[in-house]
């Protein structure tokens, strides 16, 4: 319990700091609201023309489309290592968990170059394509598709005549479920919490997710503490939403399929 | 149409498709491949490419040639950039914050899990399920935003801490100074990563069979005892696992300074590798130095997860007799 309010005590600050007008920031005790919320959350949205919103949707449309694409990819990639038995399966597997190992940021610097030489660099594209593939997820489908397809009902399948991809689109990715939404999950949240990839690629403001956008309100606010209770209030508006997705998705969550994965 | 004689039960099957047997078997063969291939593709274009460039580029330089008008040239300049790296004390102070910074993050964070862990497989415990939610949920607050929230704690002028202190007639506690400053973004991973690290923890202390508990309980172990003889040991996987990728994450810290950084003067803009690592990069325009930054920085990650994993391997099974 007392770990339960370590970990809110910051989340209420914010809550409460939201509610003060500049001068209450600085002067009254920290957790006593203050009387300048509406004026706050006003001024936010008004801040380079709605721009914060505009943020918070490209965070969405960020997470949201890596997410699930990276999902797929993971899930066809890992069905296709637990399901079937082919030459190079082997070699494949080792890469792929040696990915796990490669630490995602020192990639960030060539692959800009690479995203730039393609013209790519700035684009939306380049902070996307970049966070699809998911070494540690793919690791996670297999766990789950050799534990939750079981090997005779793809063969009852074929018997009945279904392709390959109906197998799999149809009978493996529904029993695969619940084990998608983790990494879902997984990907969703890191993808939204990434920093140094947009931070990275891209240059024109109205294409930051908002991490990116809170950070330079932070840098252009250092000498300005007007500044301050704007940056107060977004970051409270931008908890907001995952602290409701983790809650809302915390009955699929399954956080065993991690810890099984260990043993596997 | 097939001239093979075919087995009755496959007649069926061969009807509908009409493929003879080698091909459908060559089909079979290609089709795991099929269902890898976007993944192999994205693999390969966004870490197997970058990772070859960045050690092309890592043994590539600018040189002046040809005099005092010469023109300035790429070429191979062959381990030069790894010796600056190495010997840019810049950087080599940077590597040696993040050990100092990991040094006290990584213990703290894994041991906390472990402990909130034990704590909520106690088996009275009031309000569990609400303490692991809160426990677990600043996993979803980005690294920036959290960074952000403590800033604003640790600043002495919106600092609930100094408030106090001020008011009993102290003055401001200064968050930013050295040591404290190690402990303060310390902090912020300890209150980011708790959370997820005591999940992983817990689901590993679930799967394992009550029996095991109510035998000892039998034989008189007390629940201190358990948590210490039976549980530990037992998921000392589930701890080498999030060891592995706490430490991963200490060498890749970037956010939390890069945000403190305006609210304090004490970080410096190359106070860690990755801070380094950008400014040669896209600020001093020397993209070889940077990559072979980045290339020294990935060997010591990946030699410190290699000698994590042969040192717990050794004390799990080694260390049973």
């Amino acid at each position: 319990m007392l770990g339960a309010v370590y970990t809110l005590l910051p989340v209420a600050w914010v809550l409460v700091a939201t509610s003060k007008s500049p001068r209450e920031l600085f002067t009254t005790f920290s957790f006593a609201p203050g009387t300048g919320l509406l004026d706050n959350l006003a001024n936010l949205s008004a801040y380079g023309g709605g721009q914060f919103w505009l943020w918070g949707l490209n965070s969405a449309l960020y997470a949201g489309v890596g997410a699930i694409v990276s999902t797929l990819v993971s899930a066809m990639a890992g069905y296709a290592l637990a399901k079937f038995r082919f030459r190079g399966r082997e070699l494949l597997f080792s890469g792929i968990l040696a990915g796990v190992l490669v630490p995602g940021i020192v990639l960030a610097v060539p692959q800009y170059l690479l995203m730039a030489q393609l013209g790519l660099a700035g684009t939306r594209w380049s902070v996307i394509l970049p966070v699809i593939i998911n070494p540690f997820g793919i690791f996670l489908c297999r766990v789950f598709a050799a534990a939750a397809v079981p090997d005779d009902t793809i063969e009852a399948a074929r018997l009945d005549g279904a392709g390959e991809l109906r197998v799999f689109g149809a009978i493996a990715l529904p029993m695969m479920t619940q084990g998608l939404v983790t990494v879902f999950l997984l990907q969703f949240v890191g993808i939204w919490n990434n920093f140094l990839l947009p931070f990275i690629m891209l240059s024109d403001q109205d294409k930051y997710p908002i991490t990116l956008g809170l950070y330079t309100f932070l840098s252009k606010g250092a000498g300005d503490t007007d500044l301050y209770p704007l940056i107060i209030a977004g970051s409270a508006v931008s908890v907001i939403p995952l602290i409701a997705l983790v809650l809302l998705l915390q009955r699929f969550w399954r956080a065993d399929l991690l810890a099984g994965g260990l043993k596997g | 149409m097939s001239t093979d004689v075919v087995p009755a039960s496959q007649a069926a099957r061969t009807a509908r498709a009409p493929r003879t047997r080698s091909t459908r078997h060559r089909a079979r063969a290609a089709t795991p491949w099929l269902f890898a291939s976007p993944a192999i593709a994205f693999f390969t274009a966004f870490l197997i490419i970058p990772i070859g460039y960045a050690l092309y580029l890592s043994f590539r330089g600018y040189r002046v040639s040809g005099g005092a008008f010469g023109r300035r040239e790429e070429t191979f300049v062959g381990l030069e950039n790894y010796a600056t790296a190495l010997s840019d004390p810049e950087f080599v102070a940077g590597l040696g914050r993040s050990l100092i910074y990991g040094a006290i993050a990584v213990p703290s964070v894994l041991g906390l899990a472990l402990l909130f862990a034990l704590l909520l497989d106690h088996p009275r415990v009031p309000g569990r399920s609400f303490a692991r939610t809160a426990i677990f949920l600043p996993y979803a607050v980005p690294g920036v935003i959290a960074s952000l929230l403590w800033g604003f704690l640790y600043l002495p002028s919106t600092s609930p801490v100094s408030y106090v202190a001020r008011e009993l007639g102290g003055s401001s506690v200064d968050f930013f100074g050295y040591p404290a400053l190690y402990f303060a973004l310390a902090n912020i991973a300890l209150w980011s990563g708790v959370g997820f690290n005591m999940i992983i923890i817990y689901t590993s202390l679930r799967s394992v069979p009550t029996e095991i508990y109510e035998a000892a309980r039998i034989d008189g172990a007390s629940e201190r005892q358990i948590a210490l003889r039976i549980k530990i040991p037992l998921v000392t996987p589930a701890l080498v696992l999030t060891g592995l990728f706490s430490v991963i994450g200490t060498l890749q810290l970037y956010s939390e300074p890069a945000t403190l950084r305006p609210m304090s003067n004490t970080i410096s803009s190359t106070w860690v590798p990755l801070m380094k690592i950008y400014q040669e990069a896209f600020m001093n325009d020397n993209l070889g130095g940077a990559a072979a930054a980045s290339v020294v920085l990935a060997l010591g990650i990946l030699a410190l997860s290699l000698l994590l994993l042969r040192f717990f391997q050794r004390r799990t099974f080694g260390g049973a007799a």
